[in-house]
């Protein structure tokens, strides 16, 4: 199979030529060719995915070279389609290739559109090698690669401080997260020997627990970090500085799906640790209110989205934490997700560029007869994310939550509240944005964007509306099985039918909440400053910079501060004192400082007679 | 420690070369045809040392072996030979001193002493720099390390910034002091020689067998004297204050050749004679040792984050990383210390890229300090980018050349050491801080009025850099050449030591464990 590497090789190429050839015909190509590899690699991929129904060990692989090779250290660079990998590499070429083609609107006006197609063919190339590899350190080198790209692109308009200093944060948080990820593949080489899935799979089953949960809490760290889930959950709403297709890019196909996809792929460590199991679920859990409740709170159009995703990620991790009897529910709620979130932040673009650029929601309103082709391929995403019977995210969420309730109470009941804050702020971003009165100035004449952006967002909408359809018939648990396993539930906590009920009773209860809360006549155009405690806290994202600032950066800042003092003048000075000692006194010091190279040239002759002197005496005793 | 040996004198040719063409450039005294000399002489030497490389058989132990009697009074011999690890360091050398000589171009015109006399001390040095990598005597060895502070106190004292005296003088005197620690080790090995076979010897081969007849607390005292002065070389904490000052002074190209080069004569000293000589008392320092590398790892970021001083602070990663090299050499594996040989590569191409695409900015707007940039990406995008890429070597982004040497010191040090690799880890968070932290400082935001003008990277100066930047991608995919090297070395110096590697934890089952 030589045409798995060309799905990495082909964005990876145009985004080195792309960065190297520069000139004005480069500038006139540079957008088309950008697009046009991602395409190509997509079409590489549905061929693999075919070639992939027929192959009966379920997975290709494709031998490129040995990497690192120190003793029983061994590395290589082996391309893996298995049925996990394979929908990744789907939809980050299939989702990934839509937001390249909106882009080329976008972006339209920058003057540094070729090097943004640079990026975003960086950022597709490093996704694609972090889930086609099967050596976890492989993997690490696509991981870091997206942490390049997105800091790349998250500070593409780096010229505006605060575009420069969210991209660094967001790599820096990344960076702790990486921590994580790195100690567990030095803990899988020491363990096993072998940093290969493969390798570690053979190795697990004779694992202790004790290791099996190290090795699944380091890589939850490193999950966190990609994944911005709680505590490493403060990058992703500053992400929001970069241009929205980036956000589309990262929330949709590619960066905060990696955490998700090492729990999964990790599944065999996972299976030896019910501590690290029930670790990933509770952080899924938290970060899934967490991310809800930020998104009740922000005015900001695509801050309110960046909410929703960490929640929705809050979702799958809650899955994955499940086990086996989640896995491909995860899965399928992130290829769902990725439809009506890259749908949502596509539209959230096209809304933005209509209103040059302004995202406070409170300034919109009534968009919907302005931008009709936005405003319903923008309803498909909200329905689907808030899981409206028949669209895609109902199928998915309601697995997730029906499976959340088999395995633990107090997982489901946080899943199925969660799924009501969904409806309400999701509810409460369509009524402020295209519904309630137009509060917007007459001279801001919102336009419908042209068609190079709108095709896009009319195929994600219809993927948001009927993306259910890989749950026909369980075909996307059946697919996953030779991946990760599979596990009948015997005794369903609630039958399925009142599961479902109650969850549209809450969605239900969401919708109403908010058409009541935010009436049309009842959206002031600034942000009330009277607000309950938990709207202030929502606000401040849930004081998790505060909280960042108080525990880290204000401590290291003053560490370094004093290390820096007790430098220059406790070991510096300690160091002059001495020298000044032994060059007899400071007077004769500052005789050296003053040049005179003829003494240095004189002591090097003395030095050598000391030598020559000194081993002759030796010699002689 | 059998070897070929080859008719051609390749070694003494390879370090003659820039000797003899030192005499020459000082000679002329004319600026611009003694850079044009220079940098001739200097691709020489690197074509020389291809064809060394080219010959080279890994594996084949010393190579190129030169053995003549030098002072037979002392024992002492020109003896020149070359493993893995000279090899790797030769290598280094010869690609650094064309590239900082196209660099410095006009650098030292306004030097005390002429840029005729710079280049000169430039081509001795990396002369000099060839001897000390392929010593296979201690005492040919020490009077090159010793004779390499000549030329670097006079690049260091006549080129670069108004407090360059004080850093010359400083520089000295802490190479001197480990230097005079060396010698009285020196001459303890002379007499430990002499007494055990009568008939005293500096060969390495020789001395390599006298572990056994020494006294435990002799071989530890001897082995202290070369350590502290490898240490203060390298330099660990606490012992690196010198070169904060030094590297901050200096030209932009004494920088690289001093932290790329000659401070990797500390770690080569250590692998080469601590561990070779002396390996008992080696193995008795690691814990400690150890401890410092991590210190040093740890401190050196931190103080990097908090320096306004653009040298300063690469001075400072410079020490992060010698840490991680150190640390590598003590956890005695054969990752860890492949990995800290391939880092001494690495560590030369990143820490010159830095230094040599930051001084070109600093040359142009005048000011080391960061505060006084802003907005640099705007007007000179090819000098950000090319700074940008430079960084993220530093900060060992996979890719780049340096990741896999320090994920190796780290993946090899974590199997006897967790703790140290633990802490050690914690350094790649700090690395991207400290880079990251200087480039938004530096290059983005807003455009400041002081540097609205300033030129992007000119055709001399990509050139400069762009084979650094070449090796440090090729070698972040490919670096099983230079794996292949230096393997064999460090299977020589394991062994020395009597470490192996230790076994996986989990007992791996005999099918499919290592796919």
């Amino acid at each position: 199979m030589s045409l798995l590497l060309w799905i990495i090789l082909l964005p990876a190429l145009s985004a080195a030529l792309l960065l190297l050839v520069g000139g004005r015909v480069a500038d006139r190509y540079g957008h088309l060719l950008g697009t046009a590899t991602p395409l190509a690699s997509f079409v590489l991929a549905v061929i693999a995915f075919v070639d992939l129904q027929n192959s009966s060990s379920h997975a290709l692989r494709q031998s490129v070279f040995t990497w690192i090779d120190v003793h029983s250290f061994h590395v290589t660079f082996t391309l893996l389609f298995d049925p996990l990998s394979a929908l990744f590499v789907l939809l980050v070429t299939g989702v990934g290739s839509l937001i390249h083609i909106y882009s080329i609107g976008y972006m339209a006006h920058d003057d540094r559109r070729r090097r943004f197609f640079s990026y975003l063919n960086l950022f597709v190339a490093a996704m694609l090698t972090l889930v086609l590899t099967s050596d976890y350190l492989a993997v690490f080198l696509g991981w870091e690669g997206v942490g390049l790209a997105s800091y790349l692109l998250i500070g593409f308009w780096q010229y505006k401080p605060s575009a420069a200093v969210a991209a660094k944060k967001a790599f820096l948080v990344n960076r702790v997260g990486d921590i994580g990820m790195a100690l567990a593949i030095m803990l899988m080489f020491a363990s096993f020997g072998s940093t290969s899935f493969a390798g570690v799979a053979a190795g697990m089953p004779h694992a202790s627990t004790a290791l099996a949960t190290v090795l699944g809490l380091l890589l939850l760290l490193g999950a966190c970090g990609k994944s911005a889930q709680v505590p490493l959950q403060s990058w992703l709403l500053d992400a929001m500085e970069g241009p929205t297709p980036v956000s589309a890019l990262i929330h949709a196909a590619t960066m905060v799906t990696a955490g998700v996809y090492l729990v999964t792929r990790s599944h065999f460590v996972y299976a030896q640790s019910q501590v690290a199991l029930t670790a990933v679920a509770i952080v899924g859990a938290v970060t899934l209110l967490w991310g809800a409740v930020i998104g009740c709170a922000k005015d900001d159009i695509k801050k309110a989205l960046a909410g929703s995703t960490m929640s929705q990620i809050g979702y799958m991790m809650l899955a994955a934490g499940i086990g086996p009897a989640g896995y491909a529910f995860a899965i399928f709620h992130l290829l769902t997700h990725g439809f009506f979130k890259a749908n949502l932040f596509l539209g959230a673009g096209s809304v933005m560029h209509a209103m040059d650029d302004d995202v406070n929601m409170r300034r919109y309103g009534a968009l919907r007869s302005a931008l009709p082709i936005t405003f319903i391929t923008f309803a498909c995403g909200y329905l689907a994310i808030i899981g409206f019977p028949g669209f895609a995210g109902f199928w998915s969420k309601d697995r997730i939550i029906e499976a959340a309730f088999n395995d633990n109470a107090y997982i489901g009941v946080t899943a199925l509240v969660g799924a009501g804050i969904t409806a309400f702020y999701m509810t409460r971003l369509m009524i402020m944005t295209f519904l309630s009165e137009k509060r917007w100035p007459e001279e801001a004449h919102p336009h419908e964007a042209p068609l190079v952006m709108t095709v896009p967002l009319i195929i994600l909408a219809a993927g948001s509306a009927v993306g259910g359809a890989l749950l026909f018939n369980d075909w996307i648990v059946n697919w996953l099985k030779p991946v990760v396993g599979v596990q009948e539930v015997a005794n369903p906590a609630l039958a399925s039918w009142v599961l479902t009920a109650l969850v549209l009773l809450f969605v239900a209860a969401g919708i109403a909440v908010a058409f009541f809360v935010y009436r049309r006549d009842r959206i002031p155009a600034e942000a009330p400053a009277q607000a309950s405690l938990l709207t202030r806290a929502a606000r401040a994202d849930l004081y998790g910079d505060a909280l960042n600032e108080a525990a880290f950066m204000r401590p290291g800042r003053r560490l370094t501060q004093s290390l820096v003092r007790f430098d220059g003048e406790g070991l510096d000075g300690i160091v002059n004192g001495v020298a000044a000692v032994v060059g007899g006194t400071s007077a004769r010091v500052r005789r050296w400082q003053t040049g005179f190279v003829r003494t240095y040239a004189l002591s090097m002759l003395g030095g050598s007679v000391f030598v020559v002197l000194a081993l002759l005496v030796v010699r002689l005793g | 420690m059998t070897g070929s040996t080859t008719s051609v004198p390749w070694l003494t040719l390879l370090a003659g070369l820039p000797l003899l063409g030192a005499v020459v450039v000082m000679l002329l005294r004319s600026g611009s045809s003694a850079r044009v000399v220079a940098l001739g002489v200097s691709l020489l030497t690197f074509v020389v040392s291809v064809i060394v490389a080219v010959q080279f058989k890994a594996g084949g132990g010393f190579q190129f072996v030169e053995n003549r009697d030098w002072i037979p009074a002392f024992g002492a011999h020109y003896a020149l030979g070359l493993d893995g690890l000279g090899l790797v360091l030769t290598l280094l050398t010869t690609i650094l001193t064309p590239v900082v000589i196209l660099a410095s171009w006009r650098d030292a015109d306004e030097g005390r002493w002429g840029s005729a006399s710079f280049f000169a001390w430039v081509l001795a040095l990396e002369s000099l720099a060839l001897g000390v990598f392929a010593a296979t005597d201690v005492f040919l060895f020490y009077v090159l390390f010793e004779a390499t502070l000549i030329p670097l106190y006079f690049l260091i004292g006549g080129f670069g910034g108004t407090r360059r005296s004080y850093a010359a003088v400083k520089f000295l005197l802490f190479s001197l002091f480990g230097g005079l620690l060396m010698l009285a080790s020196v001459i303890g090995l002379y007499v430990v020689s002499a007494r055990a076979t009568g008939k005293p010897s500096y060969l390495l081969q020789d001395l390599m067998h006298l572990s056994g007849s020494m006294s435990t607390s002799t071989e530890r005292w001897l082995f202290l004297g070369f350590f502290v002065a490898f240490a203060i070389k390298a330099p660990m904490w606490p012992v690196h204050t010198w070169l904060p000052d030094a590297a901050s002074e200096a030209t932009s190209g004494t920088s690289v050749l001093l932290v790329s080069v000659l401070d990797k004569i500390g770690t080569f000293g250590m692998l080469r004679f601590c561990l070779g000589i002396f390996p008992e008392a080696s193995r008795w320092a690691s814990p400690v040792v150890i401890a410092l590398a991590v210190i040093s790892v740890l401190y050196g970021a931190l103080l990097a984050v908090g320096q306004n001083d653009i040298r300063r602070l690469i001075a400072y990663t410079s020490i992060s990383h010698f840490g991680f090299i150190v640390l590598g050499i003590f956890a005695f594996t054969s990752q860890s210390q492949t990995g800290s040989i391939l880092y001494m590569f690495n560590h030369g191409l990143s820490t010159a890229a830095l230094f040599l695409v930051t001084g070109f900015l600093i040359s142009r707007r005048g000011s080391k300090l960061i505060s006084d940039y802003g907005g640099v990406e705007r007007v000179a995008p090819v000098l950000a980018g090319v700074f940008l890429v430079a960084g993220l070597s530093s900060l060992s982004l996979p890719g780049l050349s340096p990741f896999v040497s320090e994920f190796l010191v780290l993946a090899g040090t974590f199997t006897t050491s967790v703790v140290a690799a633990v802490f050690a880890t914690l350094g790649m968070v700090l690395a991207a801080l400290y880079i990251l932290l200087m480039y938004q400082q530096t290059m983005t935001g807003p455009v400041r009025e002081s540097i609205r003008q300033i030129p992007d990277l000119r055709g001399r100066e990509v050139a400069a850099l762009a084979p650094l930047l070449v090796l440090l991608v090729v070698l972040g995919f490919f670096p099983k050449p230079a794996l292949s090297v230096i393997n064999p070395t460090v299977n020589a110096f394991l062994h020395q030591v009597g470490a192996s590697d230790p076994q996986p934890t989990v007992a791996a089952q005999p099918s499919g464990a290592n796919q």
